[in-house]
This record gives C-alpha cells, structure tokens and sequence, in this order.
C-alpha cells in the first residue's frame, strides 16, 4: 500500500494537483483538489479525502446509533439522533406484526427521553432516516451515562480494528456502547470504572487529532505500555 | 490625512487596522467566532443544520442559508433602537448573499443554516468585519464550504485610495467600496460602492481591497488552525 500523507487542512485549501480521485470533503476545480472541512488530509492510492474534525452527523444505512426519544404519533416514535433530520421507529418494529393502533400503546414501551440503540435500515436525501431495533443488542438502554462527543472523532474512539474502545473497556471494566452519532453509553457496576471510562472518552474526544492517542490513553488508563491490549496492570 | 500620508488613525494608506480572530467562543450554538477589527467587536454564532422553521420556507433539493445582522444598543455612540432597522436588514441580506457562493448545501435537503452577527461595538467596515467572522464560524461549524470568504473595504478618502476605511474616514471620505473575496479560488462575492470613482480609481480600489482581503485571510486561516491543531504541524 502506498504512503498515506496527511496535512492538516481548512476550508479552501488546495491539497493536491493532479490526476487524484476526490472521495469525502473534498470538491474538484480544475486539475485543483481543494478541501471544504477543517480537518485532516489523507492521500492514498490515488484518492484523496479529509477526514473532518467538526461537523454535524450525517445518518448512513447500517449505522448503530443512539437516539433519545423525543415524541411518538399512533404509528411511530420519533428520536433525537445529534443529527439535522429526525430518526423514525415504526411500531411495528417494536409490538410486531399484529400492531394495531387502538389496542397497544406506544407510551408503554418507549416514552420521552428514554434511549435507544437503533440502526439505521434506510436513509436517503429525499426521506427522514428510518430505525429499526430488531438486531441483537439493539433496543432500549436501561441504565448507563450518556456522553456526547464530536461525530467526526466516532472513529478515532472506536480505533483500528476496535482497539481503542477494547483498551478503554479492559482497564475499566465498563460497557460501552458507542454510536455513529457521537452519543456514548457507559455503564458499570464499579462507579470508579465509570468515572475513568467517561474520563478516557472525553479524552480522545478532546485530542483525536494526535498520533500515539492509544499510547496517550493507556498511560492514563493505567495500562502497561507496549503490552497487548488484554494485559492490565493491577 | 497628513502631508506624509499617514492617515487620521496614524495608519498609512495600505494599512489594515490591527484584526484578531477567535474561534468557538460560544458553546450553545455549533459554531462561533468573536472577531476584533480595528475597534469593531463582532460575535457571529451559527447554528445548524437543523430543521426549517417555518416549514414552508425548506427546500427539498437543499439546505438554505439565512442571515441575521445585529447592533446592540450600545454599539454606536447614541442608543440604537434594538429593532432590525432598515440599514440591518439590508447588511443581513448582502451577508447572505456574500456567503452563498461558499457554502456547499446540497447535501443538507430540507435544513437550514442560521448565520447569527450580533455586532457588539462598531467603527466603520462591520459588513466586512461581520462576514469575516461568519465565514470562520460556519468553518467551526463544520459546514462544507468551498473556500473562506474574507472581506475588507477600501475606498477614496482626500483623492487618495486607502484601504480599510474606519467611521471618521466613512464620513468624511469621498468613496467606500466593500469587497468579500474567496482567495483561493479568486472569486469576488460582495462589492458595493457608496461614492464616485473614476475607472482608473476603481480598478485601483478594488486591487487595493483583495490586497486587504488576502492579508484578512491568513489571520482567518491562522485562528482557525490556532484552534483544531494547537501549533504543532504534521
């Protein structure tokens, strides 16, 4: 694989000239690849893309996100997702088949405020994002501490191949869910996990743009460095 | 102005009052900037996208852009009514317009982006300050822009072409040109002219005014890397 080559950029910013594939945040003038986000530039194998460092969330098919509860009608729930449009669950996701609207009551399962872990089964520019729940591990989240962070750092927080949240998870104990929208879930039994668990998120969120941030994390974690992910040092 | 061409403010005639730019001062709205330019004191605060209220105003193949230009009452020298005056309303709609070419809303159907400028102190050139500010916010927003816009006056004070006029200059000069430029792409998106110029001055003035935009540029360009990236560079 080729050298990616990173530069930090804004708006306007000419990344590159010549014959390059413009992938995410990035537009084409001419022979010009310019940026159109604050963020980081990435080139490789003849593509060129910025990943962005602030934003709004924007909802993608198969994405896991966590929605609150903001309203229902008689057929389905609406869900704040940190998002500009609105999240819909159908009733039917939820009572099934035989849902019908004069003997269940949508109140019962789901009310305002309470969160959810949804995915996104359709979204497209000309229709708000539809969720559905029907997958392990999806469906209402009973206890935990929400934490907002910036959509754009999602990725930086989850790690290669999950690394970053394996190592968070290991050395505090705690569960924690993680949605493409930017919205957290933590909970553990051991308050002290919790807090360092909320800690460590806040911490990539706040430094997502630096290298070593594994390294960074672990060291305040309490991790033993260089060792793999799995080793905790008690 | 003096026989040396030093100006009433003791500035000389290609001079920009002494600008500085701060980014993500106001943790409610999604992004925000405070800028000081000469003795002008702007706040800009964006919000959005978000959900298009009155709903009649959405469009379904894009996001809309709407302006809202403000003088606190204690901004000038004499109370101002705090109504939207007839002067407001005009300097909103040209910010509007000046920032439309720069904005990438596609992606955004039925949303709007709300441009709030609230100018706090006022000294001559607020459009200009005003739209340098917005453009950094909606950058910190995270909204896809195709360049920066910057913008600076210039204008005719004592036969002389000056750059960055200030109030007295404003009241007592012959002409006043404000010019927004998107400097990467040599786009001019806002030029209006108060006052007579010859041809010759006018081609004059307007090379004078993108020579002040460009220097306004790598003080927006600055105060945003300042803020995503610390010092350090990759």
């Amino acid at each position: 694989m080729m050298e990616t080559k990173r530069r930090y950029v804004i708006p306007g910013d000419v990344i590159t000239t010549g014959p390059f594939r413009p992938e995410q945040n990035v537009y084409q003038e001419g022979d010009r690849i310019i940026s159109t986000s604050v963020g980081i530039s990435e080139i490789y194998e003849n593509a060129v893309r910025v990943i962005p460092l602030t934003g709004i969330y924007m909802p993608k098919t198969n994405d896991l996100v966590i929605g609150k509860v903001i309203g229902h009608s008689s057929l389905s729930w609406e869900f704040d997702i940190n998002s500009c449009f609105v999240g819909f669950l159908p009733a039917q996701d939820v009572f099934g088949r035989d849902y019908s609207p004069t003997k269940d009551e949508l109140k019962e399962r789901l009310d305002k405020g309470d969160l959810v872990a949804a995915r996104v089964a359709n979204f497209d520019r000309s229709r708000d994002p539809l969720l559905t729940v029907q997958d392990r591990d999806l469906g209402k989240i009973e206890s935990g501490e929400l934490i907002e962070i910036a959509p754009s750092k999602v990725p930086r927080l989850i790690g290669k191949r999950g690394s970053m949240i394996q190592t968070i998870e290991m050395a505090t104990k705690a569960m924690i869910t993680i949605g493409q929208n930017g919205w957290v879930v933590v909970s553990s039994e051991d308050p002290d996990g919790l807090l360092k668990a909320i800690e460590a998120i806040k911490m990539v969120d706040a430094q997502a743009h630096m290298p070593n941030l594994t390294e960074r994390v672990k060291s305040m974690l309490g991790v033993e460095l260089g060792d793999n992910n799995d080793t905790i040092n008690e | 102005m003096n026989e040396n061409g030093i100006r009433c403010d003791g500035r000389k005639v290609d001079q920009l009052r002494s600008i500085s730019i701060k980014v993500g001062v106001l943790k409610n709205a999604d992004g925000s900037a405070y800028i000081e330019f000469g003795k002008n004191k702007i706040l800009a605060g964006i919000f959005g996208p978000r959900d298009v209220h009155p709903k009649h105003m959405a469009n379904q193949d894009s996001g809309i852009l709407r302006c809202r230009y403000h003088m606190s009452p204690f901004s000038v020298t004499e109370r101002k009514n705090p109504a939207p005056s007839r002067r407001e309303i005009e300097i909103s709609k040209v910010i509007k317009e000046a920032l439309q070419p720069a904005v990438i809303l596609k992606d955004f159907p039925r949303t709007v982006v709300d441009v709030f400028i609230e100018v706090l102190q006022a000294d001559g050139g607020t459009r200009c300050a005003a739209l340098d500010a917005a453009s950094v916010a909606l950058a910190d927003a995270g909204i896809p822009m195709h360049d920066l816009v910057s913008a600076c006056a210039a204008g005719k004070v004592a036969d002389q072409i000056v750059l960055d006029i200030n109030n007295e200059e404003d009241q007592e000069g012959q002409a006043d040109m404000p010019i927004a430029y998107m400097p990467n792409l040599g786009k001019i998106t806002l030029m209006q002219l108060d006052g007579i110029l010859s041809p010759s001055e006018y081609k004059k003035c307007i090379q004078t005014g993108i020579s002040g935009c460009k220097q306004v540029y790598e003080i927006q360009r600055k105060a945003l890397m300042e803020k995503y990236f610390g010092n350090e560079t990759p």
